[in-house]
């Protein structure tokens, strides 16, 4: 189409030299220069198309690689953290409640025992010796429960304290999720790519700018984490805290 | 003694909240972000404020930094539990005159500690 077209033209030009008319001559020179233009435009919009999806595709290609290589050993690391976390968390309600346990039975026991006596006493079925020693019956068992509500005491706290885990899992997870939607639209922008369709070009914003629960072998490599509550107390009061 | 505390995680307030229970301090009030924070510390009557840092809508450190610019809450005393642990953020939250600084996962001890801390130096 395009040959046919300068072929005409270039007949048409020596027909027109031939014959000596010099302004039919310009025009169509300057024809057959805005044809070749007009390729020459589009060949170079052509080629700019192909370097812009060879750099995104370049790009996507770079940063799904940086995830396979380090976000998703990271996030495996993290989901065992998770695991240990919530696992600790149970064992210590666990053992906190089987401490308990025993010790509302036994004052249960202890409570039936001296109230049908005290029924006995308030009756007026109970002979003084008896009455004698009821009363340090009571006064022990006032003595022991005092004791065993301090170990409930302390072992409900544990057991309120477990539960800390939901709070610094709850992050962890939500920041895997994070990820497992970048991934997504990663993998979405390479097919779309891969299917010679235009991809959008804006690049889905870096999240978390905040970095969160700190998870051991994960985010304390580089050791610009406090690890402990004496780190924080430390870096404070060299603060002048 | 009227407490606020500020956490996205319920479990979290709920946990902070029996433990300052057990500390004899029963007044407390709560909020899930910094922006329904401010207004209750606003309101007025708020003593003592425990904040998280990550929370969405309002961040801890946003708040703090609030808190310390309205001339009616300067001088509340803030104490940050938070499982941001980076020595930059740790730096960041003193130089925004954060109080008392606990990291999670915490203990009850070190809560307690932490806040008597801050009372002493109220007090004395």
């Amino acid at each position: 189409m395009m040959n046919e077209d300068l072929l005409t033209l270039a007949k048409n030009l020596v027909a027109a030299l031939e014959k000596g008319d010099q302004a039919l001559a310009d025009g169509l020179l300057d024809e057959l220069a805005g044809l070749r233009e007009t390729q020459l435009f589009k060949e170079i919009g052509r080629l700019t198309r192909q370097l812009h999806d060879t750099m995104v595709n370049f790009s996507v290609d770079a940063k799904i690689t940086e995830m396979t290589e380090h976000d998703i050993p990271d996030a495996k690391e993290r989901l065992h953290y998770v695991i240990t976390m919530t696992e600790q968390a149970a064992d210590q309600t666990l053992t906190a409640v089987e401490n308990l346990l025993p010790i509302s039975q036994t004052m249960n026991d202890q409570v039936e025992r001296l109230a049908s006596k005290w029924g006995r006493f308030l009756d007026r079925e109970m002979p003084l010796n008896e009455f004698k020693a009821m009363s340090a019956e009571i006064s022990e068992h006032f003595n022991r429960s005092r004791s065993e509500l301090a170990l409930v005491q302390s072992g409900l706290n544990d057991i309120l304290m477990a539960q800390g885990f939901q709070d610094i899992t709850g992050q962890i997870i939500r920041r895997v999720i994070d990820l497992v939607q970048d991934l997504e639209s990663s993998m979405v922008k390479l097919i779309s790519i891969a299917g010679r369709r235009a991809g959008a070009d804006d690049d889905g914003q870096k999240s978390h700018e905040l970095p969160g629960p700190v998870v051991p072998g994960v985010d304390d490599r580089a050791g610009d984490v406090a690890t402990s509550q004496d780190d924080v107390d430390d870096l404070l009061s060299s603060l002048g805290f | 003694m009227k407490i606020l505390i500020v956490d996205d995680f319920s479990t979290m307030r709920r946990i902070v909240k029996n433990l300052l229970k057990d500390l004899g301090f029963t007044n407390t009030v709560e909020a899930d972000d910094g922006k329904t924070a401010l207004p209750i510390l606003q309101k007025g009557g708020i003593d003592f404020l425990i904040t998280d840092w990550n929370m969405p809508g309002m961040t801890g450190i946003d708040l703090l930094k609030a808190v310390r610019a309205n001339p009616n809450l300067a001088n509340m005393p803030v104490l940050m539990v938070t499982a941001e642990a980076k020595r930059e953020q740790i730096i960041l939250a003193a130089q925004a005159g954060v109080n008392g600084y606990v990291i999670k996962p915490f203990t009850a001890a070190t809560l307690k500690e932490k806040i008597e801390k801050i009372f002493e130096r109220i007090e004395g």
